[in-house]
């Protein structure tokens, strides 16, 4: 098994179950995942895709969909030349009751050597799911525009 | 103190609804820090060579330091070394940095843990393992003003690495 190239935990104050709809409705998505749509019947085997203002930037699998707790997917940017890594990648959900919040951890593995792939997700993914525990707790999710990230997301 | 020769080998970012100034306090304060920080209080000496103190809810040291960078409310570097017998000997001190930046309406918080040497997993592990739950926690305390409250289990992975080293837990 190949070791997590990246590797976030973060706590809602939320119940699993809302936490799962928030991580596979793409009206939720649009909210916190700047303005991006996630797009699957979430079957296992069936396509998935990141859709954002009818564009799509990522496309990949459904590997595992074990509602509330276990969540993965292929990933595959086909946008950027430069974002574009050999194999597909993977990510990880994994849901925990954790007393009356849920411990979130995402896995993000497989970057054969994409280092400009992998900052990019590291720069993207603690925006995305601070906006979505902010969503969770508050209703409200938070205003952070894809500029503001760092310039190697600035462009995607 | 010469930072040369450290690394960051634990980095973790946040996003939060808030003010760099406000962000900043939280980080600063004993009477915030309690709320998110497994009810510890920071004590701090909010100048370059100032002291740096965790104290446990019963009064105790828990963690202690000196202040690196202070560079209110964008940068502040603390030297942040747990009080165990014989750990800063065998392990080196921890350096923790605070980077706060605007990012859009909200405010970027980087914490990055540095070593001088490199550690293992296991030795790592604890600061893994609780920087999520108070950096969590801090967040949904300037969004909502009420504290997370995110129950630990002891870092069993961290105490087991720092036993064999002959480092004396509580």
């Amino acid at each position: 098994m190949s070791k997590p190239e990246f590797i976030y935990v973060t706590y809602i104050e939320t119940t699993p179950e809302k936490l799962w709809e928030a991580l596979t409705s793409s009206e939720f998505s649009r909210k916190y995942w700047f303005g991006t749509e996630l797009q699957s019947n979430w079957k296992i085997g069936s396509s998935f895709a990141l859709v954002t203002n009818g564009v799509t930037s990522d496309v990949g699998e459904v590997l595992e969909f074990d509602r509330p707790r276990r969540l993965s997917y292929t990933f595959n940017h086909i946008l950027r030349d430069d974002l574009r890594n050999a194999e597909p990648t993977k990510v990880v959900f994994t849901l925990e009751p954790h007393g009356h919040l849920v411990k979130l951890t995402l896995t993000h593995e497989g970057f054969a050597g994409a280092d400009k792939l992998r900052n990019a997700i590291s720069a993207g993914w603690p925006a995305i799911l601070s906006s979505l525990k902010s969503l969770l707790e508050t209703g409200n999710p938070l205003a952070i525009p894809r500029a503001a990230l760092g310039k190697e997301v600035q462009s995607s | 103190m010469n930072l040369d020769h450290f690394k960051p080998l634990t980095v973790y970012t946040i996003y939060i609804a808030s003010t760099p100034e406000k962000v900043w306090e939280a980080l600063t304060s004993a009477e915030f820090s309690r709320k998110y920080f497994f009810g510890n209080a920071v004590e701090i000496e909010l100048k370059v060579g100032g002291a740096y103190i965790v104290r446990t809810p019963d009064g105790s040291l828990q963690i202690s330091g000196e202040v690196i960078a202070c560079d209110p409310p964008r940068r502040l570097s603390v030297t942040f070394n747990v009080n165990w017998p014989e750990l800063i000997e065998k392990l080196g001190p921890t350096l923790v940095t605070y980077e706060i930046e605007p990012a859009g309406e909200a405010v970027r918080l980087t914490m990055t843990e540095s070593h001088d040497r490199p550690l293992d997993d296991d030795i790592l592990s604890g600061g893994r393992q609780g920087w999520p739950a108070i950096l969590s926690g801090l967040k949904s305390l300037l969004e909502t003003g009420a504290p997370l409250v995110v129950k630990m289990e002891p870092p069993e992975r961290m105490l087991a690495a720092l036993k064999k080293l002959g480092i004396k837990t509580p």
